[in-house]
């Protein structure tokens, strides 16, 4: 499983290099093959699971309650702003913002990152896909 | 003609006087800009979450340190892939203070003892000397946040650009 989800990391990579630009559906597409790996129960992803999960509040080992909205606002067609830098986070939805999704290897960038901030652990594919499906249902 | 030399010589005294005033003035206005850099990777990465800090602020060894330890930036993640860490690296470590040709950066970096290796731009003495007037309150307004964000108040931080002349202090 490790070297599958290297393998994807890798392809994910070369395809940020190429700047390959991808549409939000196919990068959420992308994430079947892992959440399959990881769970062979997988079905779908569920834009109301992506919902919950973004808005799930946590208490992060530093002790401050964190959430996906912290930064990115209650809603993700609003502009966030990163709580210490003061700087501008473009839309999550990406009927607000269009260069949302459009980028594999930037889109695990983020996910590597973010789910390290306020999870303190890695995202699973599940809810990577879930994350993914509810920012798109946003009209 | 030569009635015209002396006045000719005059004026070139006094422009030369003048350019030796203005650099001299560097710590009350004058120029006070940084050597014009630029890297694609450097300006995007570094740039997401915060003020594009110029290389020319932080010696090498300041540098090497922070890049090697980006999956716990100041508290959060800011991981990179290795072939994007070492390009920026090497470009920051190129025109780090210490290694650029830049006569302000040189300044910056003998003003950081050889012992320490600061992370943050706004521990170092120059930073606190050049800043000393501005007020605790000041730092904590909406618009600024706090010293580490340059741009809140120098317009041309991202480029190099600290002149005194262009500081808008944001209310």
């Amino acid at each position: 499983m490790k070297t599958l989800l290297k393998s994807a990391l890798t392809l994910a990579m070369l395809a940020g290099v190429s700047a390959y630009a991808a549409t939000p559906e196919e990068i959420q597409r992308g994430y079947t093959a892992q959440a399959r790996q990881e769970n062979p129960q997988f079905k779908d992803f569920a834009a109301s699971r992506g919902e919950q999960f973004y808005h799930a509040k946590r208490t992060h080992s530093s002790g401050n309650a964190i959430s996906c909205a912290s930064c990115h606002t209650d809603n993700p067609k609003n502009t966030g702003t990163h709580e210490r830098t003061r700087k501008t986070i473009q839309p999550m939805a990406p009927i607000a913002n269009t260069e949302r999704f459009s980028d594999p290897a930037k889109v695990e960038k983020w996910f590597k990152r973010n789910c390290q901030d306020v999870l303190e652990r890695a995202c699973t594919a599940q809810e990577k896909g879930d994350y993914i499906a509810y920012l798109r249902s946003v009209k | 003609m030569k009635a015209y030399q002396p006045i000719a010589l005059l004026l070139a005294a006094s422009l030369a006087g003048a350019a030796l005033a203005e650099e001299g003035e560097e710590h009350e206005g004058g120029r006070q800009s940084l050597m014009a850099v630029t890297n694609a990777k450097w300006k995007v990465e570094c740039a997401s979450c915060h003020t594009l800090y110029h290389p020319g602020l932080l010696p090498e060894r300041s540098w090497r340190k922070l890049m090697a330890g980006l999956d716990k930036h100041f508290g959060e993640s800011a991981a990179l892939d290795p072939v994007t860490n070492k390009e920026i690296t090497d470009f920051l470590v190129k025109y780090s203070a210490d290694q650029s040709a830049d006569r302000r950066s040189s300044r910056i970096a003998s003003s950081i003892p050889a012992a320490s290796t600061p992370l943050r731009i706004t521990e170092t003495a120059w930073f606190k000397r050049e800043h000393d007037k501005v007020s605790t309150n000041v730092w904590k307004r909406p618009k600024i946040g706090s010293p580490a964000n340059c741009a809140a108040c120098h317009a041309g931080a991202e480029q190099g650009s600290f002149s005194e002349h262009q500081v808008k202090i944001p209310r």
